[in-house]
């Protein structure tokens, strides 16, 4: 494919090289593809969420920066980088500093395993979800070191929200992910996705529902978006855990706010609704589809629906954020401890039954 | 039987999904917003915005300093001073009002026997320096003069109601 685009010349130099180099070479421009593409997903999330917002309130949202409003992510970035970095002066300064780091890295680091299509994965290892469910619990090392690190008790607050909140509803998203670890037979979320082939009756949807809402909603509370928004609570603890930064740190939390919301998004669509694959494989009458260059995407799989499937789960971030009120503190510890770690195990339990005996929709999902 | 029609109400989620289907009829509704600056609310006749001291046609001033409505004014924010004039009527010497005390609640208007002092629709005004908020008679006169086509629609538009 590549071979007809690039000159010779260019072609005997790359060859000539260690095959380490190649291959690091190749990793490194990977990296850079998906990094800048979450991050430009990141920049118009934040519009597209205050459009959606706006929009369910009568309003119009932001649409004087450049046309539409769509300049206004990187107004935004420019204002924010411009700005003063304050750090308090009683504050831990080390942790103080790197506690945005530590949010964000993760946050993009999972990444790595992220399958975007049959072929493009920066690291197509075997362990990928227990890496995702890794990497998602670090995140919020950085949330507690930033309260810890401000020095202030709203930050505090906030840092011990967010672990609680977070160390309770890990619980239930590692059991629903057990049901799909059932389902699939496999922790390489390519072959996860995979197994989910074949039509939208082949997700993993239909048989593992519940789990899905409980993945779903533990992964709202796992980004601290509303209604789970207590580390946060601007209106209890001022912003919670990042009450102090300004500037470029406060940027940086912004980031891994939104970017972990694109990565539990594309999660979902992976775990769930079958990541790149079509909802329209295997259906007769569509075949013939897939000859024609613009219709036969909907037939085919690829990048473009997991972006769709990702920008759904968004759009639902936003649509609840826009309905529901904040959660009390004590009723989201009695959703996560008394309600979902109890369904998820029954779920696990009626799954693993009924696959043994292969009763419907559950009759495939022996792994 | 009603627990467990709760029960199964909770795990469907339907005041969940009542709620959200609110939200999502709202999201296809057309925005109420007005873009300010390009465009602007409708403002009734009897607005009450800055004021405007009027003349007749003939460029004789309309204030015959009865003080009228620096008595009713709740605010006190109209200082009047008089003295007689070279064809010998009584005029105002200083007509200041300080825009700062002012509440605009129109009583000036309704007090005035002359129809002189207005409150015109202008409401998009600001200070700049300290001691702009007195609006001195020159700069009353000046306003009236200068949005006179204005005043003088707005105050036949009202006639028939008064």
């Amino acid at each position: 494919m590549l071979a007809g685009l690039i000159p010779a010349s260019i072609w005997e130099i790359w060859n000539s090289l260690p095959p380490l180099v190649q291959y690091l070479t190749v990793v490194t421009w990977k990296i850079l593809f998906v990094t800048i593409g979450v991050i430009l997903i990141v920049a118009f999330s934040t519009y597209f969420e205050r459009k959606v917002i706006g929009s369910m309130q009568g309003r119009v949202g932001p649409n004087r920066v450049g046309p539409l409003g769509l300049g206004q992510p990187f107004a935004d970035v420019i204002k924010l980088l411009i700005k003063e970095v304050v750090v308090p002066s009683k504050s831990n300064r080390f942790l103080f500093v790197i506690a945005p780091l530590l949010t964000l890295i993760p946050a993009l680091a999972a990444w790595a395993v992220i399958p975007l299509n049959d072929w493009y994965v920066i690291a197509d290892i075997n362990a990928g979800l227990l890496y995702v469910l890794a990497l998602t619990s670090v995140g919020v090392y950085g949330v507690i070191l930033a309260g810890w690190a401000t020095n202030s008790k709203y930050a505090f607050l906030g840092a011990m929200r967010s672990a609680a909140q977070i160390v309770a509803y890990e619980i239930a998203m590692g059991f629903a992910l057990v049901g799909i670890l059932m389902a699939a037979g496999s922790l390489n979320l390519g072959d996860i996705v995979r197994a989910q082939s074949g039509g939208f009756l082949n997700w993993f949807l239909l048989p593992l529902f519940p789990l899905f809402l409980v993945y779903w909603i533990s992964g709202v509370a796992e980004t601290n978006r509303a209604p789970f928004d207590v580390a946060e609570g601007e209106s209890e603890i001022v912003a919670g855990f990042h009450v102090e930064y300004s500037g470029v740190a406060f940027a940086l939390f912004f980031l891994a706010e939104y970017a972990n919301m694109v990565l539990i998004s594309s999660l979902t669509a992976i775990f769930f609704l079958g990541g790149w694959a079509s909802p329209f494989e295997g259906i007769g009458f569509l075949e013939p589809l897939a000859d024609i260059p613009v219709a036969g995407l909907l037939v085919e799989g690829g990048l473009h629906w997991l972006f769709f499937k990702m920008a759904f789960f968004m759009y639902t971030f936003f649509w609840l954020r826009a309905t529901f009120p904040r959660y009390r503190y004590d009723q989201i510890m009695r959703l996560g401890w008394k309600v979902f770690i109890p369904v998820t195990i029954v779920w696990i339990v009626v799954e693993g039954v009924m696959a043994w005996f292969e009763i419907g929709p559950w009759a495939g999902l022996t792994g | 039987m009603n627990r467990l029609a709760s029960y199964i109400k909770t795990f469907a989620l339907w005041e969940l999904l009542k709620g959200l289907s609110v939200t999502q009829r709202n999201f296809f509704r057309k925005s109420i917003t007005l873009e300010y600056p390009d465009e602007k609310t409708p403002q009734s006749p009897r607005f009450r915005g800055l004021h405007a001291l009027r003349r007749y046609p003939n460029g004789e001033e309309r204030c015959i300093a009865c003080k009228l409505c620096e008595a009713v004014c709740p605010a006190l924010a109209i200082t009047i001073e008089s003295n007689v004039s070279e064809d010998g009527t009584r005029r105002t010497s200083r007509y200041d009002i300080d825009l700062f005390k002012c509440i605009y609640c129109g009583f000036c208007e309704e007090a005035c026997p002359v129809d002189a002092i207005v409150e015109t629709r202008l409401h998009e005004y600001h200070m700049e320096k300290p001691g702009e908020n007195i609006m001195t008679k020159d700069k009353l006169l000046a306003i009236g003069e200068k949005y006179d086509a204005m005043i003088s629609a707005d105050k036949a538009a009202d006639a028939k109601y008064r």
